[in-house]
């Protein structure tokens, strides 16, 4: 099996501070990827740079297109880069207004992402955004209701919806169920988790929270001060974590 | 079809004085198919770290751990994933499951995620849960919520719904009443019959003297506790 995403050697620096620096790593169809660290650790940086929001002072992020195998993503041209986007990455920002039209209908902000694939039949276009909403919970009465008129769970979803509609095949989330209330987070996480197995996704998620990542993901990848200190399937890295920084991440957590 | 051979293990606590605890040396484990094996051993000699060690969620320092072609001790994650999904199960002693998710879908899961169609692996999940004696009204809401029986149960349930060639058992029948063990004894019987190799820690004499054909005293591979 050929990987869906292939880093190498990335690196991003802010003048003389390091964003994240000497990541490599292979992600592979079906993978869902779990980046963990502090606040300011450099995961977010390292998400942008793979989803092509920044670009990388060093380094390759090699993805393997439809149509002509694994294509550096660094170095290819705008346009492509934003089809990209368009098509076979979803990007979902842990603020949901980042990632919608407020000012667009629900309907809307799901249809806008297959007119953007070239859906032009205004009936089959509804038809997939209410199947959508329906998908992330989100019944068929409000698909006219813009987002400044939902919750943030809803919001949230919404925003999900928009992204997978056009069947991407990887997902970058940065920390998808942040600012959400337990209850809404642990809907999401099923939410996700079917998404992911009846879908065949890959992702990579960006979170602080290591309950998520254990019921979310396969394998992990613990950052601190821009490097990657640890790697490896995710319950070994926090059921026995190796370095140091890993064993004060895992320990400090609140047991319920 | 498990083959433990010459594994090692220490763990370092870097935040506690970087203190290294070497957990297990020399230890060699081989259970065929249609075979179970037992592990006993005072409680702190390892039982449960060799069995975490062969299930991967902790790190083999040394040796190699064979379950059926895949060395765990040196796989990459996915190649481990890859067996969890299809050849190697575990039974713990505690159920993780995301909140919200109803018990028939947590039983049904593995089998979901190997392929069998929705209402097949629906199906299936309820004859389990059925014949594990967990009333169909609870079937439809989360487990998070249920007994400690309860719970055991569903995990039981949920480690049985995909006929893995190898199974570890971590006090499969702990927390039940003799009805409900009677089943689970039933239930190893039957994977053992169809050939599954089976670890088990089990407290449970009895149970232990029914299903496992010899057992393996871990005391044996613990550092400063080997005679």
């Amino acid at each position: 099996m050929t990987p869906l995403l292939q880093v190498e050697n990335l690196a991003k620096y802010y003048g003389a501070r390091i964003g994240c620096t000497d990541v490599s790593f292979d992600l592979y169809p079906g993978e869902v990827m779990g980046i963990v660290g502090e606040s300011g650790s450099g995961k977010s940086t390292l998400l942008n740079c793979l989803a092509g929001h920044l670009k990388p002072d060093h380094g390759a992020v090699r993805f393997a297109t439809r149509s002509d195998g694994l294509r550096d993503t660094v170095t290819m041209s705008e346009p492509e880069r934003r089809m990209l986007g368009r098509t076979d990455w979803a990007f979902v920002h842990q603020h949901a207004r980042d990632g919608l039209r407020m000012n667009v209908s629900a309907g809307g902000n799901v249809g806008e992402r297959l007119m953007a694939v070239n859906a032009r039949h205004y009936g089959d276009i509804r038809e997939q955004a209410i199947d959508w909403l329906g998908r992330v919970e989100i019944t068929q009465d409000r698909i006219d209701d813009r987002p400044t008129a939902f919750s943030g769970g809803m919001q949230q979803r919404l925003q999900i919806a928009r992204n997978l509609v056009t069947g991407p095949r990887l997902v970058f989330m940065d920390e998808p169920t942040g600012g959400l209330d337990v209850s809404v987070q642990a809907r999401l996480l099923d939410l996700l988790r079917g998404l992911v197995r009846d879908m065949g996704l890959s992702a990579i998620i960006v979170t602080h929270d290591l309950a998520v990542v254990r019921l979310l993901a396969d394998r992990l990848m613990v950052m601190k001060d821009g490097h990657v200190v640890e790697t490896g399937l995710t319950d070994q890295v926090l059921d026995d974590p190796q370095h140091g920084y890993t064993q004060l991440l895992v320990s400090s957590v609140l047991q319920v | 079809m498990i083959s433990v051979e010459n594994v090692s293990k220490s763990f370092t606590l870097h935040n506690q004085g970087s203190t290294v605890i070497p957990v297990m040396a020399g230890a060699s484990l081989h259970v065929a198919a249609g075979e179970c094996v037992a592990l006993v051993g005072a409680s702190g000699a390892g039982k449960s770290t060799l069995m975490r060690m062969i299930y991967g969620n902790y790190l083999t320092a040394s040796g190699r751990i064979m379950v059926g072609d895949t060395d765990v001790a040196s796989a990459a994650p996915r190649e481990v994933i890859a067996l969890r999904r299809r050849t190697l199960g575990y039974v713990s002693q505690f159920l993780r499951v995301v909140p919200r998710v109803p018990t028939i879908d947590v039983v049904a899961e593995p089998l979901l995620l190997t392929g069998t169609g929705a209402d097949e692996a629906r199906a299936q999940a309820a004859t389990l849960l059925a014949r594990l004696n967990i009333p169909e009204r609870l079937w439809g809401l989360s487990p998070t919520t249920f007994s400690g029986g309860e719970q055991q149960r569903v995990n039981i349930a949920r480690g049985f719904a995909f006929a893995y060639p190898a199974l570890l058992l971590d006090e499969p029948t702990a927390s039940l009443d003799p009805t409900n063990r009677a089943t689970v004894l039933a239930m190893v019987q039957e994977a053992k019959a169809r050939g599954a190799a089976i670890i088990g820690i089990f407290h449970d004499h009895a149970a232990r003297e029914a299903l496992c054909d010899r057992q393996v005293d871990v005391t044996g591979f613990t550092p400063g506790l080997a005679a």
